[in-house]
């Protein structure tokens, strides 16, 4: 039985294409206001995901809960007071930011009178109240991001889905689309993003899971799996022969080490001796730090490349 | 019930589809004057050139001249094309290209009230482009009867079957170069054999057996005696084909358009 008083929950979630399992045995559960993330590398199964606890595709098993309405049996109820910023920009190009907000309304509903109230507020906190009038194709990147943010607060909705909300922006609108989002939790609204971002997740998620080949390895908190999954050091080496020094000398002087590309990363409790011996070698250059988030998601999703 | 199945369950039927009507409308709208010279060029210029052109040297047909012959025909033709073109390219460049659908996907709306939306666009449009040809032949003097004002009505049924038909080309579709099969291979050939330009008598035997199950037939029989003043005959069999191609079609079409996107 599922929880009525979350925004979102779900159980069993299995789904395959063609005799592919994409989704295979997921669970969800969003508190009211808690933002909540879904990591995994290109492929992990992070959009079909969305796609089933928005009911735009039925679950080959699994039930699902949206704002109080059964996504398999009510998708229009559930997504009514739901909004949504989809991984492609799809924002009508034929028309003007106002008019893009006024139509959207009607999907759902909203009056002309009641939507022409609304739109300014919304191009406020989209940063567009100059460019009401601006045609699509002459916003930026960064803007035409914030519009379909505001597009999808046009219902004023309790939960707030995005699909890789800031892929392909620059760091200034990034950290703006990020500050919205921030104002938005503080609202009490409840949000739930996927990215590939690491900074993204842990700067805004009070809790994450790490899904790889349709599955959840992981759920908490970011210092909770950072501080659970990893040793709380690291240290970068790379240069000439740092294969061979890790061999003969990193096994030793750290609790794990892997190798990606040129670089080798030491991961340890105590790096003091492993910086140490570094210091004598002229021919490796290394870079000591904390654990983060990053290093939590390649060891539990692997080093190699997904396409 | 097995997915396969599910796809062909009936829509159920409601108004959702009136916002995303409205979206089309209001995007038309930017747009008005050319898209309705677009719509009137074409089936003008076949006819006026074929109507006055080869009417100097064929006197009357049927008991009317040419050009009024031709101009049934042409408002149906107009119908079908534009209905056609709309749904196939227009809603082609909405569902795959700018991804509108899935924005609309999002909010309380189904795939089922996109897919009535873009067929009753369609068939808003097919309708002027249908209306358009016949005001213009009437100010010519080739309709001469108030029983033509019927043809508004057909052509909005004609519109909603060939819209039904030309989405299940998009919802196949890879991309826009695979309409110019459907043109190549149906529109065209359709146009050529259901008495637009000629009887369908002048066919050899085979082929009016093969024009008479094709719908443009049907609706450019009940046009052209509606031009001259006079009811059809066989005219609820002429509608039945219409409906039920239309009918037919679009419930292919949802259900091809279902398999598409609700995967």
């Amino acid at each position: 039985m599922l929880r009525a008083n979350y925004p979102l929950e779900a159980r069993g979630l299995r789904k395959s294409y063609a005799g592919k399992v994409v989704v295979d045995g997921v669970d969800l559960a969003l508190a009211p206001g808690e933002c909540y993330g879904l990591l995994g590398p290109n492929g992990a199964g992070k959009t079909t995901t969305l796609r089933l606890c928005l009911g735009l595709t039925a679950p080959d098993a699994g039930e699902i809960r949206l704002l109080g309405a059964d996504v398999i049996t009510e998708p229009r109820r559930a997504r009514a007071r739901v909004g949504v910023v989809p991984q492609a920009d799809n924002l009508d190009p034929d028309f003007t930011v106002e008019e893009n907000l006024l139509v959207y309304g009607r999907y759902f509903g909203i009056a002309a009178r009641e939507m022409r109230a609304r739109i300014p507020m919304l191009l406020e906190f989209a940063g567009l109240s100059a460019r009401s009038q601006a045609r699509i194709n002459t916003l930026s990147g960064g803007m035409k991001r914030r519009l379909t943010l505001a597009r999808a607060l046009v219902n004023d909705p309790d939960l707030i889905f995005l699909d890789e909300p800031t892929t392909g922006l620059d760091p200034q609108a990034r950290h703006l689309i990020w500050g919205r989002l921030k104002q938005l939790l503080a609202e009490r609204k409840t949000i739930f993003l996927t990215t590939h971002f690491m900074d993204e997740a842990e700067r805004l998620c009070d809790r994450l899971s790490v899904l790889d080949h349709g599955r959840i390895v992981a759920t908490g908190a970011p210092r909770e799996l950072i501080a659970g999954h990893i040793e709380p050091q690291v240290v970068e080496v790379y240069g000439e022969g740092v294969f061979e020094w890790a061999e003969q000398h990193a096994r030793a002087l750290a609790e794990r080490c892997e190798r990606s590309g040129e670089t080798v990363f030491c991961y340890t409790r105590d790096a003091s001796r492993l910086v140490h011996d570094l210091e004598g070698r002229r021919e490796l250059r290394y870079l000591h730090r904390h654990a983060n988030l990053e290093d939590v998601f390649l060891k539990l999703t692997g080093r190699e490349l997904r396409d | 019930m097995s997915p396969a199945i599910r796809r062909f369950l009936p829509p159920q039927p409601s108004l959702r589809f009136v916002p995303i009507w409205r979206r089309n409308f209001l995007v038309w709208r930017k747009l008005t004057i050319p898209s309705i010279l677009g719509n009137l060029a074409d089936p003008l210029l076949y006819m006026l050139g074929f109507g006055y052109g080869l009417g100097a040297l064929v006197p009357e047909m049927n008991g009317m001249s040419y050009i009024a012959f031709i101009a049934a025909g042409t408002v149906c033709s107009s119908t079908m094309n534009s209905a056609t073109f709309e749904s196939m390219y227009s809603s082609f460049s909405r569902m795959h290209v700018q991804r509108t659908w899935d924005a609309i996907l999002n909010t309380p709306i189904d795939l089922d009230d996109v897919v009535i939306a873009e067929v009753v666009w369609s068939a808003s449009k097919a309708t002027l482009s249908g209306v358009a040809v016949l005001v213009v032949a009437t100010a010519l003097g080739l309709a001469q009867s108030w029983l033509a004002l019927w043809i508004a009505p057909l052509a909005l049924l004609a519109g909603l079957t060939f819209a039904s038909l030309g989405l299940i080309m998009t919802a196949l579709s890879p991309s826009y170069d695979f309409f110019m099969y459907y043109f190549t291979l149906v529109i065209t050939p359709m146009m050529l054999m259901s008495g637009v330009f000629f009887p369908l008598e002048q066919l050899p035997a085979a082929l009016q057996t093969v024009a008479n199950v094709l719908p443009l037939t049907h609706a450019v029989a009940i046009a052209r005696p509606l031009m001259n003043d006079a009811v059809p005959r066989d005219l609820i069999a002429h509608l039945a084909v219409l409906v039920a191609y239309g009918l037919v079609g679009f419930h292919i079409a949802l259900a091809m358009t279902r398999r598409r996107l609700l995967k």
